[in-house]
């Protein structure tokens, strides 16, 4: 019996990595910010969102990585294996693009980030962008997975400062598990927000492309599953810690819109100078990390998705086009950082749309896929499984449109 | 451009003309039927109406980029068959392996040659296309005339694999047989590329390549996966092919694999193989992984400490098959014992007459099977050594480890 626990055990450990990183990259710049204006603004009434949210994200990434454990390939293999070529050529045009915005946003962290600590932008952002740059393609598989690791721990920072902040735990516990709806526009494109910066495209891409590479089969796909879900819930964890630490410094003492999760930190100032060193400190670690991950998984999706040769371990000759993209995602990303009138935040609200419009397809290709009986033998879902996972589905379409709706208003009136 | 060529995806959509030049249809895909021919295209479906139809490759005229013309309207309906290959449905966005360029690839789009036979237009399949250009003909096929994609793909450069390279990858044993796909093509590769190239499948996939591929090549290539890759596919396939996999790897070699397995499995393939290689495996299973044991293997040479130069070239010419990179000789006495090590080049200088421990090398550097693998690869950094004696506890020679047995160890870390 011990002997049998200890093998799982050593099974998981062997399998740890790809829930955890991506569900910790989820929690990237743009859902930082997310997270500290919901808390900024409204207090503890939101964190009832979240144990639905950690619901709809361990569905969908459940199913990537069961994906993944079983056919041994990326989501972009089985979209274009499945749906042809065109089908594929479109989804991963939409993915450059919203993939791109998402690190324009992350560098745009890196560089709002330091400038707390007085580090300009133009020593910060070039730093940054050369440091993921070597970090990917000189460093080996296992070196790089360590890496992201580490990352994926400094996000404790943000528990550190909720703590810090002493916030109303009785409120948090209680607002945690009761619901509140105001009808006012404002919460309501708040918890519309929060749900749909948290299932992202490029994740499901990302999470079943790790897998793969991890090389999980279905042997240890229990611990996998068990895996993808203690990520999504460390992230809720890390999201809960953000919105409090809002709501304890800034939302008890003059509830207000925050300008960016640096304006955030700047207001956990009062509350000492760890609280906002540490909130800072998360802010930079997260956005560098997403910024490392995003332009890999890009450049590895599509190049796999249309059929050209990808991956760190090839020299640049033989995949050329694989390392021309990850480099120019990382150029471009960085670059608009340093333009002084870069329209950013149209650029996210954009990416927003873009990112809405190209959900529901990769979602419901995933069901697709997933039931697939050619693909998936004996693990297709269970008739229970995919009703649950069709609900899930259509939430998240229905209020990532209305996410699109929402960012179409304000990209007009801005 | 040359005019003789046509693209799958210009075939697919082009029309089809009878006799008396009315249209009857749009073609959706072609067919070959590789155990009559595995070139020509044999059969060309075609959409119109209600269903699908088939048209033999010789009830065609001429095939242009304006449509196909027939000389024979006699067309029977399609049913599906499980000795042709279909282009569209089979073929492409799928997975090859290109045994050329000894890589997987995915197929984008086919090139065929428009030749003639007998007085009328064939098809016959040139090319399997993968890059840029292949991408770009898909994306805009139907949007655009296809002449005008033509012109517009010519500054894209091409990337194609000729088709006498492609192997198909097909899970299923019978439609294999049915489609005359073999492991010859891939038995060519160098196991250590095929290793890279399996690694890159998915587990079904794998498995229908050691399933068709030479034993002996299956073993060389296994040899070279990754080790919890290896567990997978060895415990995908029917035993019985396992064993023999096994049996033809060295028994160092099949003693990590094995000791990768659930330890039912592993007993199960122990059992179906042969008793020589068996008892050497299982010797060495009873190893820890990280120790001298667990590195090293029973293939080496091994002569009487009384024995002369001349002995040792004649025991080595007789030998079947001496282990590969030879290049050293170890010594036991009458008890089995380690007693010297000689290395090959000094047996090739001498005269024949010379006693092998005259030629023995002083202070040989041994280490007993227990010792930690960190030490042996310290021992043969510090003495420069290709190969190194491993003894049990009364001193018997138990292995020989070897430097690229150093070498994967190293790089594992």
């Amino acid at each position: 019996m011990l002997k049998r626990l200890r093998y799982h055990i050593a099974v998981f450990f062997s399998v740890i990595g790809p829930g955890f990183i991506t569900a910790m990259v989820d929690n990237d710049a743009g859902g930082i910010y997310t997270y500290s204006q919901a808390g900024a603004r409204f207090g503890y009434l939101p964190l009832w969102t979240l144990i639905p949210i950690t619901l709809l994200l361990i569905v969908t990434q459940e199913m990537c990585s069961r994906m993944g454990a079983v056919t041994g390939k990326g989501l972009s293999d089985l979209i274009r294996e499945e749906f042809g070529l065109r089908v594929t050529f479109l989804v991963m045009t939409a993915l450059v693009v919203t993939n791109l915005t998402n690190i324009m946003a992350n560098f745009a962290g890196i560089a709002s980030s330091l400038e707390l600590f007085h580090v300009s932008r133009y020593i910060s952002v070039p730093l940054a962008a050369a440091a993921v740059w070597l970090l990917i393609v000189k460093g080996t598989y296992h070196g790089v997975e360590k890496v992201f690791l580490i990352a994926c721990t400094l996000y404790v920072c943000y528990i550190i400062s909720g703590v810090l902040v002493e916030p109303n735990w009785k409120e948090a516990a209680i607002y945690s598990v009761r619901p509140v709806l105001l009808l006012e526009p404002a919460y309501i494109t708040i918890l519309i927000g929060m749900v749909g910066t948290s299932v992202a495209p490029w994740m499901q891409f990302y999470l079943q492309a790790a897998v793969v590479e991890k090389g999980v089969t279905e042997k240890e796909y229990r611990e996998s599953r068990i895996e993808v879900i203690v990520g999504c819930v460390a992230m809720t964890v890390i999201a809960f810690f953000i919105i409090i630490a809002c709501a304890g410094a800034i939302w008890t003492r003059n509830p207000r819109d925050i300008a960016g999760a640096a304006d955030a930190a700047l207001g956990l100032r009062p509350f000492g100078r760890y609280a906002f060193l540490l909130f800072a400190a998360g802010l930079f670690n997260a956005s560098l990390f997403a910024a490392c991950v995003q332009p890999l998984s890009t450049a590895f999706t599509v190049c796999e998705g249309l059929g050209f040769e990808s991956g760190v371990n090839r020299r640049f000759r033989e995949a050329s086009i694989f390392y021309w993209l990850f480099t120019l995602l990382i150029a471009l990303g960085a670059g608009v950082i340093l333009l002084p009138d870069f329209p950013l935040v149209r650029m996210i609200l954009l990416s927003q749309v873009v990112n809405g419009a190209l959900l529901p397809f990769v979602l419901i290709f995933m069901i697709l896929l997933v039931n697939k009986r050619k693909l998936m033998g004996e693990w297709t879902n269970s008739r229970f499984y995919n009703a649950v996972a069709w609900t899930a589905v259509v939430v998240l379409i229905g209020l990532t449109l209305a996410l699109v709706a929402i960012s179409i208003r304000d990209l007009r009136a801005g | 451009m040359a005019e003789n060529l046509l693209y799958l995806t210009e075939l697919v959509g082009l029309p089809v003309f009878d006799l008396k030049r009315r249209r009857i249809g749009r073609v959706k895909d072609a067919a070959l039927v590789p155990l009559i021919d595995p070139v020509r295209v044999d059969r060309y479906l075609v959409g119109g109406g209600w269903a699908w139809l088939t048209i033999r490759h010789d009830q065609v005229q001429s095939i242009s980029l304006d449509g196909i013309y027939l000389r024979d309207e006699q067309l029977t309906p399609y049913h599906s068959d499980e000795y042709m290959l279909r282009l569209a449905r089979d073929l492409l966005d799928q997975q090859i392996i290109d045994v050329s360029g000894r890589k997987v690839v995915r197929v984008s789009d086919v090139t065929f040659e428009v030749r003639q036979e007998d007085g009328h237009d064939v098809l016959g399949v040139l090319e399997v296309d993968i890059g840029l250009r292949s991408v770009f003909r898909r994306v805009v096929q139907g949007a655009l005339p296809r002449r005008a994609v033509r012109r517009l793909q010519r500054p894209i450069p091409p990337n194609s694999i000729r088709w006498e390279f492609c192997n198909i990858i097909e899970p299923d044993p019978q439609r294999r047989l049915r489609l005359n796909i073999s492991g010859a093509m891939l038995e060519r590769i160098h196991p250590a590329d095929l290793a890279d190239i399996v690694e890159e499948l998915s587990p079904e996939d794998r498995e229908a390549i050691f399933e068709t591929i030479d034993s002996e090549v299956a073993a060389e290539a296994l040899s070279e996966v990754e080790p919890d890759i290896q567990a997978s596919i060895l415990e995908s396939l029917e035993t019985e092919k396992a064993a023999e996999i096994v049996e033809e790897m060295s028994p160092d070699e099949a003693a990590d694999v094995l000791a990768e397995l659930k330890e039912e499995t592993s007993e199960e393939i122990l059992d179906e193989m042969d008793a020589e290689p068996k008892t050497e495996v299982r010797e060495l299973l009873e190893f820890e992984e990280d120790t001298a044991g667990g590195l090293m293997n029973t293939e080496y040479v091994v002569l009487h400490e009384q024995a002369a130069a001349g002995d040792a070239i004649e025991a080595l010419k007789g030998s079947e098959e001496p282990p590969e990179g030879l290049n050293t000789l170890f010594l036991i006495d009458a008890g089995g014992r380690l007693a010297g090590v000689v290395p090959l080049a000094r047996l090739l200088l001498s005269s024949g007459a010379t006693p092998l421990k005259e030629l023995a090398v002083e202070a040989p550097v041994q280490v007993s099977v227990d010792e930690k693998q960190d030490r042996v690869t310290e021992l043969f950094d510090k003495y420069n050594l290709l190969t190194l004696p491993v003894v049990d506890d009364e001193g018997k020679l138990a292995g020989v480890i070897t430097a690229d047995d150093v070498i994967t160890v190293l790089r594992r870390k």
